[in-house]
């Protein structure tokens, strides 16, 4: 006999339905959408049809190359040099503009480096893109090893027997609990040039002898700070998955490995650690994806400034598909980074696949 | 080697003592059991031994040497765990070499140590092997070779068979045994189960409560339980015990009477009862003989019969509403119901004060 419960499917979609309406149309759909408008020239509001472009944003998106320039000499032959005597090169758009070259047309400097006579210049047809791309890079380099390392040492921590550990364990998860946007405004205050509480207290640790800095406002220090504030924020959430890779290790182990005479380095590296590999693909691969979404930051502390110096890859995509209207061109970051992400998951998967 | 002593040990939780005044010697090379039920603290005084819990009260000592606070590496034993222990990431031969590891051997020292130890438990064919690819028999097998490679002088087991089926529990048992005379380090066994204790131990502590009740040889605790709790705890099936009242008592013997049974004359075995106290006789169930009806001197009816073919292990209730379990030596046929005269050799029952 069945039971009414294995039998009435109907009123079990029809209390899914909703959910599954919503994650079709806003996650699922999106995300091949994002595919075919890479593809096109489509624009949120047009009065002109949109056309199939092939991969012609991702050309735009992609273009790179380097072009030597040699530097300019004078009648003689010899080296012209400007008033500390560094040789002078031709302008880059003698190259860029010049019809002999019509696969440079259009892109600009990146960057440049010079040896002796000749400068190397990296051109971009899309420097911003490539300044968003190089720092999410960085921005994941550098948070995801501090903010897993950080996090397994709060969770070795305050994984002890010891009164009133629950509330060391409180005061490190809470800034996960705070919404991000919340810890971005209360960060830029802490960051303020002027009058900020990081500024403040430098200055009183060191008699007075520092120097203000506006850490969002100069981009030597801008992303710099946006990191250590994101790592501050979220190794809470990851320091309870360690704690409960932790929690999975039989304590059978650790007096094993306390007769067989292990130190306490030594415990970590043949019992601690490989316990905690699932938990370590986690981590990583969660941090990973988190890092490479960096947005919010970006949106409430700097957009993007100053000079670029904290573009990331989700703030061009947002800021192109609805600041400037151009829905193909943050279309096509959007897939860039999926790409990215995949690939880099499925790396560490096999990385840390089990041997 | 590894001689150890005990004197005095006391062990407390809080306020909660566990361990309350145990003295135990055990010789160099001896295999000591430490048997008990469960909740009697034979594996807490296991792991003070260790070093794996500290020592509240009194002296622990190895070799002479006091090492209450010495670090449990420096003890110089090799304990095997319930659950085995043994480090899942690494292969049998990781986990076997893993002291030496930790000393930092070379490798060829722990090649050989690994494989002397492989040859000794016959598992030269699994050192290659993870431990998710083992059965639970060969695991343990792992862990008393991680034990064997350190060559300690003092080996501690943790209740190692407790997680095995009963075949392989009997296997395992008989290979320890060997494992034993084989190496000659002292051995500290702790179990609930008392055909280990009886099976394997030179001596037999026996604990309940963190209170050791007496400790021997097997079979000296078997025939001369110093108390009623030993006497029920050690043999199967257990002793019964038959409330009893002195009748008269010289230096050896006293006479005993029992609404259920005639009186009898029993040894005292140097237990102190006067005339006119309560007592318990206890009768081992091996002890019991089947008679001609109206013969002997208990009388009860059939209740339960276990045949085991070369055993045969009846429940009886008798006349006074109590209950007697008697085993017969060879495979007899009882109906439930069925009414049987018993008799037993006043010689081999044990008589002691009424307890409480």
């Amino acid at each position: 006999m069945r039971s009414s419960l294995t039998s009435s499917n109907r009123a079990g979609w029809a209390f899914a339905l909703p959910g599954i309406t919503l994650i079709f149309a806003f996650i699922i759909l999106p995300f091949f959408l994002a595919f075919g408008f890479s593809l096109t020239n489509q624009r949120l509001i047009s009065p002109n049809a949109t056309r199939y472009v092939g991969l012609e944003n991702y050309r735009d998106l992609l273009g790179l190359a380097v072009v030597t320039l040699d530097a300019k000499r004078d009648a003689g032959g010899a080296i012209e040099r400007d008033a500390e005597g560094r040789p002078e090169f031709p302008r880059v758009r003698s190259v860029t503009r010049n019809p002999d070259y019509p696969q440079y047309r259009g892109m600009r400097e990146w960057f440049r480096w010079t040896g002796g006579d000749k400068a190397h210049v990296v051109i971009a047809s899309d420097v911003v893109f490539m300044k968003a791309l190089f720092n999410t890079c960085l921005f994941v380099l550098i948070v995801a090893p501090l903010q897993a390392g950080f996090a397994l040492g709060l969770a070795l921590l305050i994984n002890q027997r010891l009164r009133g550990i629950t509330i060391f364990r409180a005061i490190y998860f809470m800034p996960v609990v705070v919404s991000i946007v919340v810890v971005s405004l209360l960060w830029r205050f802490i960051y303020d040039g002027h009058d900020g509480l990081l500024n403040n207290m430098l200055a009183a640790l060191s008699w007075g002898h520092f120097r203000p800095v506006d850490w969002l406002g100069n981009p030597d220090t801008a992303l710099g700070s946006i990191i250590a504030m994101s790592i501050w924020q979220a190794v809470g959430f990851h320091m309870v998955i360690w704690l409960a890779g932790l929690q999975t290790i039989s304590p059978t182990l650790y007096e094993a490995a306390a007769i067989e005479g292990a130190s306490k380095w030594q415990t970590f590296r043949y019992v601690t650690w490989p316990g905690l590999r699932h938990a370590a693909v986690l981590v990583l691969i969660v941090i990973t994806m988190q890092a490479f979404a960096l947005f919010t930051q970006i949106d409430v502390m700097t957009k993007g400034g100053p000079l670029d110096s904290t573009q990331s890859l989700v703030f061009q995509a947002v800021q192109r598909g609805y600041g400037l209207q151009d829905i193909a061109g943050g279309s096509t970051i959007s897939v860039i980074l999926f790409v990215i992400v995949l690939t880099i998951s499925l790396l560490q998967r096999w990385l840390t696949r089990e041997r | 080697m590894g001689a150890i002593t005990l004197r005095n040990l006391h062990k407390s939780y809080g306020g909660h003592e566990v361990i309350k005044g145990v003295d135990i010697d055990i010789a160099d090379g001896e295999f000591c059991v430490f048997v008990g039920p469960s909740g009697c603290g034979k594996s807490t005084l296991l792991r003070m031994i260790a070093g794996l819990e500290d020592i509240t009260g009194g002296t622990l000592e190895i070799d002479g040497k006091r090492v209450n606070d010495v670090q449990p590496r420096e003890r110089g034993v090799a304990m095997v765990f319930q659950s085995y222990a043994i480090f899942p990431h690494m292969s049998v031969r990781e986990n076997m070499a893993f002291g030496l590891t930790i000393a930092g051997a070379s490798k060829a020292e722990k090649a050989e140590k690994v494989q002397r130890a492989a040859e000794i438990l016959q598992m030269e064919h699994l050192l290659d092997r993870r431990p998710s690819q083992l059965s639970g028999g060969q695991r343990q097998r792992v862990a008393i070779g991680r034990a064997i490679v350190r060559s300690p002088s003092v080996f501690l087991f943790d209740e190692p068979l407790s997680n095995l089926d009963a075949a392989l529990r009997m296997d395992m048992r008989m290979e320890i045994g060997k494992l034993h005379k084989q190496l000659g380090a002292t051995m500290i066994y702790v179990t609930h189960d008392q055909v280990e204790a009886m099976t394997l131990a030179d001596k037999i502590v026996v604990l309940r409560d963190g209170k050791v009740m007496q400790a021997g040889a097997p079979m000296e605790l078997y025939h001369n339980p110093a108390n009623r709790f030993v006497a029920g705890f050690l043999g199967a099936p257990s002793m019964n015990f038959l409330a009893v009242e002195v009748l008269e008592a010289d230096g050896d013997h006293a006479k005993v009477a029992a609404t259920a049974m005639e009186p009898v004359t029993v040894p005292l075995r140097g237990q102190r009862l006067v005339a006119g106290a309560p007592a318990e006789l206890g009768i081992r169930p091996q002890h019991v003989t089947a008679c001609a009806p109206d013969q002997g001197s208990l009388h009860g009816t059939v209740a339960l019969v276990e045949r085991l073919g070369s055993e045969t292990v009846v429940d009886l209730t008798m006349r006074d509403g109590t209950t007697m379990i008697a085993a017969f030596g060879e495979d007899l046929v009882f109906e439930p119901g069925q009414r049987v005269d018993l008799e037993f050799d006043p010689a081999q029952a044990h008589l002691f004060p009424a307890e409480g």
